[in-house]
């Protein structure tokens, strides 16, 4: 009765279906994130959400989790930061964005702008583990303004400064 | 205490042989572990009266796992729920059991989680968790993640490669002792996990766990019901979930200060009356993906002081005869079919509990923790104990 115990079978002769399958979708990034990615590609500025307790969050969002309070006052941080997680990374992955295997190594890390409590992840133009650390201060690069869409992305890397 | 009407306790268990499964479906590979289950008391799927199923479903990209395989999970003409919490998802659904059954909405109910990851991409599927307008740009997959979270628990704890190396050794080495695990590596040695391929400082390919195929189930029972099934049935003392702000770059510490897991912990602690839980728990089974990670799990859990997690692996405290042996089943660093890897730490957990672990049974096992893990974001916690609540 008990199908896993159905023996014999030959594995190599298992018979694998291989499919690929291509899905497209278009995100409403919404009001906040509009607001914060029309900043940064039209001024290069890095905008942040306050709420009454002080809480200052990028991403930008309506309501402060820590708080529950709504954050309706933005403000500006950064651009330069401070690395609070940092990796090289030697596996190649493959970049949502693009679908293409992004060059290995590359840096990679967890930046937090001067003047907010919370992080964002970002990519750091640093290939060795002895050019970067937990705590080192990091500026974000920006591209130049005719290659920014409003994105992410519009932030070329962060790069290790000295302070 | 009990958090429902009704006591329940977990009264049997089933793991499919995990590791690279080209024989079999996914229908199948659920089928594998529900039959173990059954099997292992005598039960027919007559005798359940619900189904939870659980599966990360963007690893396929099989939607309605629960309609497809109605059938496989032995739900037809029955309540079937599916769930989808991500690196929880298995605990989840042992969560979700316990309260289908401590409401007194069902007596009996089978719990099952499956993945079969060699079937789709792990990279693609890690994309999706991460917030679309936020974090996906930049993502560096789950390896440059837990990367990142070690360089910030190293300067927070001062944890080394060497103590983390040992977490690799340990795991691979109880693995040798569990008929099911998918890793298992009897000579693996601290230089071998330090010389292996570095795949984002500071983690190394043996820092991390394997992708696997594999399914988990168990039947949670209600007390009236437990006697008929189990001489020494696991009961369920205490479950808690909490959860963190939603990016990943919210908690400020990642691995160092796991926010969730001290939240869900604590309340499970003060649910089940653990007052120390390194001398209260005999067995612990923590969703450890990477070596650091256990170390700075034990340090959440309260197993040591925090920033303690390199001494308690150097002392040998959570070695498979320390004092509180720690994923004695050789863990997720062993053994990760992600929709039924959290499920996996909650039998095993069980297992010690009824005395059913075989060559890795951990002696006179009272009390035993479970946890799921969910990135940081979100935890799952089980407490489990041969006592009958009070």
């Amino acid at each position: 009765m008990n199908t896993h115990e159905a023996p014999k079978f030959d594995r190599g002769q298992a018979i694998r279906i291989e499919q690929q399958i291509t899905l497209r979708y278009r995100f409403a990034a919404g009001r906040h994130a509009t607001r914060f990615f029309t900043a940064l590609r039209d001024e290069g500025k890095i905008l942040a959400t306050r709420d009454a307790a002080g809480n200052v969050m990028v991403p930008p969002r309506p309501v402060c989790g820590l708080s529950g309070l709504p954050m309706e006052e933005w403000v500006e941080v950064g651009p330069d930061g401070v690395l609070a997680g940092c990796t090289i990374v030697y596996v190649p992955f493959i970049d949502p964005m693009t679908g293409v295997q992004r060059p290995v190594p590359y840096g990679f890390g967890l930046v937090r702008f001067d003047g907010a409590d919370t992080s964002i992840y970002h990519l750091l133009d640093a290939t060795d583990p002895a050019q970067i650390g937990v705590g080192k201060r990091v500026r974000a690069v920006f591209r130049p303004r005719e290659e920014r869409i409003g994105s992410l992305a519009d932030i070329r890397h962060f790069s290790v400064i000295e302070d | 205490m009990s958090h429902g009407a009704v006591r329940a306790a977990i009264v049997a268990t089933g793991q499919t042989d995990h590791g690279r499964r080209f024989d079999v479906s996914m229908a199948e590979i659920a089928r594998e572990a529900i039959d173990r289950c059954l099997a292992s008391r005598g039960l027919a799927l007559e005798d359940v009266d619900a189904v939870v199923a659980g599966n990360m479903e963007m690893f396929e990209g099989i939607y309605l796992v629960d309609q497809l395989y109605v059938g496989a999970l032995g739900a037809l003409g029955k309540p079937l729920y599916k769930l989808n919490t991500g690196g929880t998802v298995g605990a989840s659904v042992a969560l979700a059991c316990y309260h289908l059954v401590a409401a007194g909405r069902h007596r009996r109910v089978l719990g099952v989680g499956f993945q079969k990851q060699s079937e789709g991409s792990t990279q693609a599927a890690i994309t999706t968790v991460g917030d679309p307008i936020w974090e996906r740009a930049v993502m560096a997959g789950a390896i440059g993640n837990f990367a990142s979270m070690a360089s910030t628990y190293i300067a927070e704890s001062g944890v080394t490669p060497e103590q983390a190396a040992k977490v690799a050794v340990k795991a691979r080495r109880n693995a040798c002792l569990n008929p099911h695990a998918h890793l298992k590596m009897p000579d693996i040695t601290v230089e071998e996990v330090l010389a292996s391929e570095m795949l984002a400082y500071p983690i190394h390919r043996l820092d991390m766990c394997p992708a696997s195929d594999g399914a988990c189930a168990i039947v949670m029972a209600a007390e009236d019901a437990v006697a008929a099934l189990a001489d020494r049935p696991a009961w369920v003392h205490a479950v808690a979930t909490a959860h963190d702000q939603q990016y990943m770059g919210d908690s400020p510490k990642r691995l160092a200060v796991m926010r969730s897991l001290q939240a869900a912990s604590r309340k499970a602690y003060a649910h089940a009356g653990i007052e120390d839980p390194l001398r209260d728990f005999d067995v612990a089974e923590v969703y450890e993906p990477a070596t650091y990670a256990e170390l700075a799990m034990c340090e959440n859990l309260g197993f040591c002081p925090m920033g303690g997690g390199g001494k308690l692996i150097d002392d040998g405290v959570t070695l498979i005869d320390g004092p509180l042996p720690v994923n004695p089943s050789g863990g997720v660093l062993s053994t990760n079919p992600v929709g039924a890897t959290a499920m996996i730490r909650v039998a095993e957990a069980a297992m010690q509990v009824m005395g059913e672990a075989g060559a890795h049974q951990i002696p006179d096992v009272t009390r035993a923790l479970a946890t799921g893990y969910g990135g940081n974001a979100w935890t799952d916690v089980m407490i489990l104990s041969a006592e009958r609540p009070k």
